[in-house]
């Protein structure tokens, strides 16, 4: 009499069963920790400023952890600094004689300084690789520390660590929405943000911009997603959850955009106050009126009767034009959206310390989060095709896997880091996810066919997907999908790629110079964009390979046994 | 005197230094100034003899701005631009002070200010809050790692430990074969986890 098997035995002949999630709220918020990223932040708001595959999906998933973390690494250095007061990006270091600043501060501004220059200590050439910055490399093996940390039992650690990191940023965004909205400027910058204008809408590379973002904010083609429903019980209602995700995902970016603007009003509205003030002091120097005399709203009045009376001492002054529109329409996103223009807003906010210790904060728990995804992408992989032998701990391969992916990032610490980084966002990341998702849900509909994925939905979520579902999956994604790669191609095939590089020696200063990528990194970016592709393929072909010569091998074990038969009887 | 060779614009910003508390620049303001220039032409090695009377001021404005110069006891020459930029650089404190303004509101034009040297801690502060923070993820690690191993060692003990108390167990599930015919019931009595094996399915009789 044998015991009937349960489900528990099934497949794990050891008793290690597969981790579950405690509950249903640690795998919402772990896909949505890992959805909602710096992206949602620093992403979406500059794009509404401008305008109005499983061993594919594992190698882009390590490269981008790989470099990832180096973005976690800058903002743990950002929060470090932000523990005191001044902040130390509030004023430009005074130059070696004390007689005024250095002139590389004094000619871009202290916020730029501090980024490029004692944070990043970033060379003006790509090829230039300079030596290792000994501060970042301390603060990347405290990222990768507490990532390791968070993930060093798979699930069962995450899924507490994902209570904090996923619904603290939420607090702080509420907590800088109601600072933002109640400072200066707020409701220009809110204005800006929600007016459209029509022209630009007309134009598709908005449409195209808009489309890749809610693709990659969603984080799909990682296999981060798949990794984190793996966890789940098998009859479950994957339809509410993929929508719950996909809303949240969107409510926060708008929710980011509403607060970023604000922000960003405040600080169009300051700078454009501090421009007004620069023309007044010299006017009032140059005609000797009394100090002060000048108000902000007199200025324009003052200025129209000078220009009237002596037009060539007011012109010969060189006062800037100072418009409000100018200063909003100063878009940045991603790393210049947070260490350069966020920076500077929180510098004229009272409180700047803490409130630079909150934003740090946020983006920190905000990266872990989307590390605990990309880290699982690659552990879980590795765990179910049974890499390591089965008496080797999980704690063991975690460890393995992230001392691997801090030594591959030990390179962006270089001098030369920043534009390394931008190497890797470029191309390890967009074209590769577009073509896994392109396939994923190609192969889904078309090759192991609707009906029956319909009835597999079905017998999880106890309904089949109705027709708007069934339209989605076998035209709309797979067409948007393929418009995004088309496109990508395109833009990418019209120019030779070049960077943008921080040169104090270059004679437009503090502009950027552009640089085209010398031959050796060209080559770099195409092997970044379609090796993991080519996996596909290729693990397809060996696949066709071994099942071809397993054929071979049971057609001939079938010849030999055939005469034996007939000569036993 | 303007733009003469050895003279110095000066501009003050007393507004924008003290708002409301702002006092008028009258002539006994001109005298405490003439005061402090010749304080610091004092100072100066070979010109102790400096008077109040030898710093001339003219083109006072609105704005409030003049031009100065310092001549000597002759009165018949000027003092070298070089000197006197000496004499202000070493007491601009203390001019400041006399005047509550600071070295943006009251302004001397060609005299570069000596900024303030910046007053680095000895252990910048984001090396002690990573020290913090990084000991703490350390200890952390370790305390997980080490309960991971204890649980693991638990539960290989465990089946090997009730091996030896089989004795001692009041058992009274019937067992055939060494598989028991009652379910195995985990709410009540002693549950001997040896038979819960596979190992022990075939006894050998």
């Amino acid at each position: 009499m044998a015991l009937a098997p349960g489900p528990d035995l099934l497949g794990d002949g050891s008793g290690d069963e597969r981790p579950k999630w405690d509950n249903k709220l640690q795998y919402l918020l772990s896909c949505v920790g890992f959805a909602v990223g710096l992206g949602n932040i620093w992403r979406f708001p500059y794009l509404c400023q401008t305008y109005g595959g499983g061993l594919g999906c594992f190698t882009v998933s390590s490269l981008i952890g790989i470099y990832y973390n180096t973005v976690l690494t800058w903002v743990l250095w950002y929060l470090l600094n932000s523990f005191q007061n001044p902040l130390p990006w509030s004023a430009c270091p005074p130059d070696r004689n004390l007689t005024g600043f250095v002139e590389e501060c004094q000619r871009s501004s202290s916020v730029s300084y501090f980024w490029y220059r004692q944070t990043l200590n970033v060379t003006a050439d790509i090829n230039d690789s300079g030596s290792i910055q000994w501060q970042l490399l301390v603060c990347l093996v405290a990222s990768w520390a507490i990532v390791y940390l968070c993930i060093i039992r798979g699930i069962e650690t995450t899924g507490k660590a994902i209570y904090f990191t996923a619904l603290f940023p939420y607090l702080v965004l509420t907590i800088f929405l109601i600072r933002g909205l109640t400072l200066p400027g707020a409701t220009e910058g809110l204005t800006y943000l929600f007016t459209p204008k029509m022209q630009i809408l007309q134009n598709p590379r908005v449409w195209l911009d808009a489309a890749t973002q809610i693709f990659f904010s969603l984080s799909l083609g990682f296999g981060g997603h798949i990794a984190f429903s793996s966890y789940n019980p098998p009859r479950n209602n994957c339809k509410k959850d993929a929508v719950t995700i996909a809303l949240v995902n969107s409510m926060t970016s708008l929710y980011a955009a509403i607060i970023v603007f604000s922000v960003l009003g405040f600080k169009a509205a300051n700078d454009h106050g501090r421009c007004l003030d620069r023309n007044i002091l010299s006017l009032i120097n140059a005609f000797d009126f009394p100090d002060q005399s000048i108000s902000r709203d007199d200025y324009a009045a003052v200025l129209a009767h000078l220009n009237v009376t002596q037009p060539e001492r007011v012109a010969g002054l060189g006062l800037e034009s100072c418009h409000l529109e100018d200063f909003l329409d100063k878009s940045a996103s991603g790393t210049g959206l947070a260490f350069i223009v966020f920076t500077e807003a929180i510098l004229h906010m009272p409180g700047a310390p803490g409130w630079a210790v909150l934003f740090f904060g946020m983006l920190f728990t905000l990266g872990l989060s989307s590390m605990f995804g990309n880290m699982e992408a690659v552990i879980t992989p590795l765990l179910d095709m049974g890499v390591m032998p089965r008496w080797v701990p999980k704690e063991v391969l975690t460890g393995v896997a992230c001392l691997s992916c801090f030594l591959a990032s030990i390179h962006f610490t270089l001098h030369s880091g920043n534009y390394w980084l931008e190497v890797f966002d470029r191309y390890a990341a967009s074209l590769n996810l577009v073509i896994f998702a392109f396939l994923e849900v190609v192969g889904i509909v078309y090759i192991y066919g609707m009906n029956r994925f319909c009835d597999d939905v079905a017998w999880m979520t106890g309904r089949r997907p109705s027709l708007y579902w069934r339209v989605t999956w076998k035209v709309v994604s797979p067409l948007l999908l393929l418009t995004i790669f088309v496109a990508y191609i395109a833009l990418l095939a019209r120019a030779p790629p070049s960077y943008r590089a921080w040169n104090p020696q270059y004679d437009q200063f503090p502009t950027q110079q552009e640089n085209v990528y010398p031959g050796w990194v060209q080559v770099t970016c195409m092997l970044l964009s379609f090796l993991p592709v080519l996996l596909v393929p290729a693990v397809a072909l060996a696949q066709l390979l071994v099942r071809h010569r397993r054929k071979k091998k049971a057609a001939l074990q079938d010849m030999h046994l055939k005469p034996q038969d007939s000569g036993a009887c | 005197m303007e733009g003469a060779e050895n003279a110095f614009k000066v501009r003050l910003s007393i507004r924008t230094a003290l708002g409301d508390k702002a006092y008028a620049w009258d002539t006994n303001e001109e005298y405490l100034f003439k005061a402090m220039v010749a304080f610091s032409m004092r100072k100066v090695a070979n010109r102790e003899k400096t008077e109040i009377s030898h710093v001339l001021l003219c083109n006072v404005t609105q704005r409030v701005s003049f031009w100065f110069v310092v001549t000597d006891p002759s009165e018949k020459h000027t003092l070298p631009a070089v000197e006197v930029q000496e004499a202000i650089r070493m007491n601009r404190n203390r001019i400041n002070n006399a005047f509550f303004l600071n070295d943006q509101t009251l302004e001397f034009l060609k005299i570069p200010s000596t900024l303030i040297p910046p007053t680095d801690p000895p252990v910048p502060i984001w090396i002690i809050i990573f020290g913090v923070i990084f000991c703490i993820v350390i200890v952390a690690i370790i305390l997980l790692i080490l309960s991971g191993i204890r649980q693991r060692r638990r539960k290989d003990k465990g089946p090997s430990e009730v091996d030896d108390t089989e004795d001692k167990c009041e058992n009274t599930i019937t067992i055939e074969n060494g598989i028991p015919c009652d379910p195995l019931d985990t709410k009540g009595g002693h549950v001997n986890d040896a038979f819960m094996t596979e190992d022990e399915r075939l006894t050998p009789l």
